[in-house]
């Protein structure tokens, strides 16, 4: 088999090359996506016969919350990528997603809080899944925090690849634990996405948004990694040519 | 003797040549729990109710405290580095440290929970089954703080990041180990808890030392 396409995705100025032709590609189905799924979502869908109008937060909720988890993969294999090959530009695209996962991880949180209000009558439970998620946050915010915090480039990278690959691990057994220790403790609150079907009136806004974000999510981190590339390149020689 | 067991028996002398070590974190739990007599009621009854989340976020915010200098002290003076460079797999004389950790800080913290807990109001006949669940979850809180601490390794004042790091890690222990001395004050069953804790202490045994050697070596660049 021919690796060079691997081999290439190691050169910085090929990968700002590539993620600067790519991003259109990505961010306008994006917006077109989601511009359409919100139209759809808000005023073709009929009302839910339980919860009326206020369902239609699950066309953002959702879809973020789903992302929220999925970015943390992206961001831990990119990691582990880094990690096994030496691959600084890896490294970078770990590095970009962390502030998106974390923008999406706190936006599920907060469109959470707005729908929970009207439905369960509290902004906040301590059930399991807000819980998980809050504790995804401070994942993200320590991941961010300990890239940060040490000067050298080369050892943030590799110090928190290591983050990131542990958190893996952990993800699972936190979401885990969480449900176990609730489900002990107080009845379980109503999770309204367990209603068997969704009509596809309903359901079809709701898959166009997550395919939407995803999109959203690529375009974005595609615009960041060429922003990463160009910072840790700056003596470079291709990096004035490109600037100039 | 072997790498880790050397690494274990010098931690451990050097600590108790500084008994400050190991006396710290203790008074440091004593002073947590009585904040929360003083700040929420010194009713017996109502006490014994917050006990188990008393107990478990005062051991772990006291194991936290003497976490930061598990590698720095080795690494600023250079000795980190030459124990790296011996040629002994980094994963057991991390184990070392790490295990000396707990005999330091974990294991006393674990003998001195029933007075604690009795001075909160807990049972006497909930004392073994306390003990046994904090012995089982400092094992695991003590490899959780190793990693940390060898990933702040390259971070000046890493003290604040360190807590940021370890404590959501430490999320899945402490509701185990809290649901475990609830049983246990209510004298019900423990077995089962009792298992989950014993199989993250098995699981964090297992990967921790090998993460934290990986962060050792990046660290030491």
């Amino acid at each position: 088999m021919d690796w060079t396409w691997f081999h290439r995705l190691a050169s910085p100025p090929h990968i700002y090359r590539v993620a600067g032709t790519l991003t259109p590609w990505f961010a306008w189905p994006a917006g077109l996506l989601i511009v359409s799924a919100l139209y759809a979502g808000l005023f073709l869908a009929p009302p839910d016969y339980q919860q009326g109008e206020g369902f239609r937060m699950i066309y953002v909720h959702a879809p973020s919350a789903w992302l929220s988890v999925m970015i943390y993969g992206v961001m831990a294999t990119a990691a582990a990528v880094g990690l096994i090959w030496r691959m600084k530009v890896a490294h970078a695209a770990a590095a970009s997603c962390a502030a998106i996962g974390a923008s999406f991880t706190f936006v599920s949180l907060v469109t959470g809080m707005l729908w929970g209000k009207p439905m369960w009558g509290t902004y906040w439970v301590w059930d399991p899944r807000l819980t998980a998620q809050l504790v995804l946050l401070f994942l993200y915010l320590g991941y961010m925090a300990l890239r940060s915090g040490i000067d050298d480039l080369g050892r943030a990278d590799r110090a928190s690849a290591v983050l990131a690959i542990i958190g893996v691990v952990n993800l699972p057994i936190i979401r885990y634990s969480v449900e176990w220790w609730n489900s002990i403790h107080q009845a379980p609150s109503v999770m309204k996405m367990e209603r068997p079907s969704m009509p596809f009136d309903m359901l079809a806004p709701l898959l166009m948004m997550l395919l939407g974000f995803t999109l959203m999510f690529a375009a974005v981190m595609l615009v960041r990694v060429r922003a990463e590339v160009l910072r840790r390149e700056r003596g470079a020689s291709w990096v004035k040519e490109v600037v100039s | 003797m072997s790498a880790w067991a050397g690494v274990l028996w010098r931690d451990l002398r050097l600590a108790f040549r500084r008994p400050g070590q190991v006396v710290h974190p203790l008074a440091f739990f004593a002073v947590v729990a009585l904040l929360f007599t003083l700040g929420y009621t010194p009713e017996l009854g109502k006490l014994r109710q917050i006990a188990p989340g008393v107990l478990w976020v005062g051991a772990l915010l006291a194991s936290q405290l003497s976490l930061d200098g598990l590698f720095r002290e080795d690494a600023e003076d250079g000795t980190l580095e030459q124990m790296v460079l011996s040629g002994q797999p980094v994963a057991a004389l991390v184990l070392g440290k790490t295990a000396a950790h707990w005999v330091i800080t974990g294991l006393p913290l674990t003998l001195m929970a029933p007075v604690v807990g009795f001075a909160l109001g807990v049972p006497v006949a909930a004392m073994p089954g306390i003990l046994c669940a904090l012995a089982l979850g400092t094992v695991s809180l003590s490899l959780i703080g190793a990693m940390g601490a060898s990933l702040t390794l390259g971070v000046r004042r890493g003290g604040v990041l360190l807590s940021l790091l370890t404590l959501p890690l430490a999320v899945p222990v402490l509701i185990f180990g809290a649901r475990a001395t609830e049983l246990a004050i209510a004298g019900e069953g423990l077995t089962g808890v009792l298992y989950l804790l014993g199989s993250l202490a098995v699981l964090a045994l297992t990967l921790a030392p090998l993460a934290a050697a990986a962060a050792v070596r990046i660290g030491l660049e």
